[in-house]
């Protein structure tokens, strides 16, 4: 073989598997690249998509986004509603799964209990937030219920008061996000060994010691890996909180993403609603790239 | 097998595509993007639009039909890439920022060439000295009352100016029956509360929300109608939940007998209808301030239309929006819209065979169509930000002339 034979068939090696990756490498470019660029492109303009012939901005948007307190408000708001939502999500789907995990619970109850707890999962953002907003309001089945056992006085208005309207979209999200860490964390439980908690049981551990010592330890790397994912979904959930609350009372539910729809689609300030965008993409960022190093070092 | 052509047969071929082609050429396709094609009884806007491209030998109409936001967010993109269809169907509220990007004709000279009646229209939108669009059908927004409640509540007297109101509105309240005088929604999901349930307060007194083409929220008129609606919540008669309530809600609310009073759209007479057939209901103008006599200014939303300044036809495109404001095709459209005429001499039939129509029609004829959000720069947002002040306001946290300030410094913002 010659030298430039040898080249050429060097080349092409080197070519191929570029070739192979060449039709999803141009989807993931049309579909996601382009789009992001685009976006993070309008927040440096004035006027963007409005004018033809947008001017360039600098950072103005940006400024303008971060000296705006309603924006301060609405980060708040998500991370409270973000870290409240992965914790109980972990917390109930931890308790289900272990109550369907465990052999004490009759099993016809047991699938009746799988059906029942995962139902959440199987309603859509629209139907959660219409299930909620009817349950929860002035005159919904909890204050009814509430008032007959005496725990309230008077009608609370959940989601149009200042007071409560945050803690009841948490709670309605809450509600809908479990099921994901509980069959996770199920799937997790069927794969411990039944050795280790027979070594336990000759060791004489308790129930809490064996799931302290066995349990979480085992199912770390899942808790690890869903609470990442949950955390980076729920800092964008939109649909729940703009049909319970629309974002307010006053600004009291305003999260990012409502936020950046406000922006957008009531103000028309399609620049500085691409600047908070850019601003959710690089927080949403620096947790994928946490996710991945995790994920590489596991 | 083979096939010969025969002379003859060349000919009449030749002479049919010259024929085709040349009308091919002649007619003009004008595109008319609007929300209104689904709202409408099926194939019923077609049929207007076959009507018009017979009278109009040449011009043939395209209908662009969507759902009302889809319509809003396409016509937001074409104005901005220079691709807005001829003929676009619009709402008020969306006219300035269209406006401001040139995206709209002046139809001044198109009227003026064309020696069109101006005064045969009732209203025409202009920015700028522009006339941009002209309200095609309005759905106005009345009083209803529950007139079973209100019996019930012994009130024998509908009322006619803002204190007999909140006098009717505590006499049918009964919180323990979740039972009470009226229905504010200010949900921020759809901030069109505030146009429809509070500054309609004012518009119907006669009253304005600007000054010299600037918001003048701290001005008697607006604080008074804060000051109104803060006693009404006082007195606890609104129906709980204000500030997420929507709309929807609304009616629904009224339509389970569980207010007593609600501002709505005439649109929603059907509706109500369909929902409660036994619902017993009159409607009522807008109450007024104390010895007001003046003509009451009517809060409505409207189905508008305008023509796009990119449009390469121009020409036919007025004569298209000249038949839809014509007063038998107007007359024709608004009776299948349940809506009121844009054109001043056009009378909807609905008005003779439905008493409720004829009655919101006779409160039509006596007042003028007001809306200032109509024509006003982003004009959601604007709502938005007197929302959330009024929201405020409802709980406590600050005064109606602080509410009325607050939302002042944030509208001279987007001024």
């Amino acid at each position: 073989m010659t030298r430039q034979k040898r080249s050429h068939h060097r080349l092409k090696r080197a070519v191929a598997p570029y070739l192979y990756l060449s039709p999803s490498l141009l989807i993931i470019g049309l579909l996601m690249l382009l789009p992001m660029v685009t976006v993070i492109a309008y927040s440096f303009q004035n006027s963007a998509v409005l004018r033809r012939d947008p001017s360039f901005a600098g950072l103005k948007h940006y400024q303008a986004i971060f000296v705006d307190p309603v924006f301060w408000a609405s980060l708040w708001h998500t991370l409270y509603f973000t870290c409240m939502s992965v914790v109980f999500h972990m917390t109930i789907g931890m308790v289900f799964a272990l109550m369907l995990n465990s052999d004490r619970i009759n099993p016809t109850l047991r699938n009746i209990l799988r059906v029942l707890y995962i139902l959440p999962w199987l309603f859509t953002a629209v139907i959660i937030a219409v299930i909620w907003r009817l349950l929860l309001e002035p005159n919904g089945v909890v204050n009814s219920v509430l008032m007959q056992m005496g725990i309230i006085g008077s009608k609370v208005e959940w989601f149009s008061s200042p007071e409560t309207a945050l803690h009841a979209v948490t709670f309605a999200n809450i509600w809908a996000g479990y099921p994901l860490f509980m069959v996770s964390l199920l799937a997790g439980l069927q794969g411990i060994p039944k050795d280790f908690y027979e070594a336990a049981d000759i060791d004489g551990a308790k129930a809490y010691q064996k799931l302290i010592f066995i349990t979480i330890p085992q199912l770390m790397p899942i808790i690890i890996s869903i609470s990442l994912l949950d955390f980076i979904w729920t800092m964008q959930v939109f649909p729940l909180i703009w049909i319970t609350t629309g974002g307010g009372p006053i600004y009291s539910t305003e999260v990012l993403s409502t936020y950046t729809y406000k922006l957008a689609f009531s103000s028309y300030n399609l620049s500085q609603a691409s600047a908070s965008a850019v601003v959710i993409l690089l927080i949403s960022l620096g947790l994928t790239l946490f996710y991945i190093r995790y994920q590489k070092a596991r | 097998m083979t096939f010969r052509i025969q002379p003859a047969m060349l000919k009449i071929a030749a002479a049919a595509w010259l024929l085709g082609a040349t009308s091919a050429m002649a007619d003009t396709t004008l595109e008319f993007t609007q929300w209104w094609e689904p709202e409408l009884p099926a194939g019923s806007l077609r049929a207007i639009m076959n009507d018009f491209e017979a009278a109009n030998p040449g011009i043939k109409v395209t209908l662009v039909s969507g759902p009302y936001a889809t319509t809003r967010d396409q016509i937001s993109v074409g104005a901005a890439t220079g691709t807005l269809s001829d003929v676009v169907g619009l709402d008020g509220a969306w006219v300035n920022n269209l406006n401001a990007q040139n995206a709209l004709a002046d139809m001044n000279p198109m009227m003026d060439a064309s020696g069109f009646d101006k005064t045969q229209v009732a209203d025409i939108i202009k920015v700028d000295g522009k006339a941009v669009m002209f309200p095609v059908a309005s759905f106005v927004y009345p009083v209803f009352v529950n007139m079973d409640l209100a019996a019930q509540a012994g009130v024998t007297k509908l009322p006619s100016t803002r204190a007999e109101f909140l006098e009717a509105a505590k006499k049918m309240t009964h919180a323990d029956k979740n039972q009470y005088g009226w229905v504010l929604p200010l949900s921020l999901q759809t901030p069109s509360g505030v146009q429809n349930d509070l500054m309609s307060w004012v518009w119907a007194s006669g009253q304005s929300m600007m000054a010299d083409g600037k918001p003048a929220l701290e001005g008697k008129p607006v604080v008074d109608m804060l000051t109104f609606v803060k006693s009404l919540n006082d007195a606890g008669v609104i129906s709980p939940g204000i500030a997420t309530k929507t709309e929807q809600e609304k009616v629904e609310e009224f339509v389970n007998d569980r207010v007593g009073m609600m501002i709505d759209s005439l649109a929603h007479v059907n509706l109500i209808r369909k929902r409660n057939p036994k619902l017993n209901f009159d409607l009522i103008p807008v109450p007024v301030v104390e010895n007001y006599n003046g003509k009451r200014g009517l809060p409505y939303a409207s189905w508008g239309i305008g023509i796009s300044a990119a449009s390469k036809h121009q020409e036919e495109a007025w004569k298209l929006v000249q038949y839809l404001m014509s007063e038998k095709v107007n007359a024709k459209l608004v009776s299948l819209a349940n809506a009121f005429p844009g054109n001043v001499n056009a009378k909807p039939d609905f008005v003779t065979s439905d008493k409720a129509f004829g009655k919101a029609f006779e409160i039509f004829k006596t007042g003028y169509l007001a809306n200032e959000f109509t024509g006003l720069p982003v004009a959601e947002d604007l709502m938005t930000q007197f929302d959330v002040e009024a929201q405020k306001m409802l709980a406590g946290e600050q005064s109606p002339e602080q509410a009325a300030a607050n939302a002042q410094k944030g509208w001279m913002a987007k001024f």
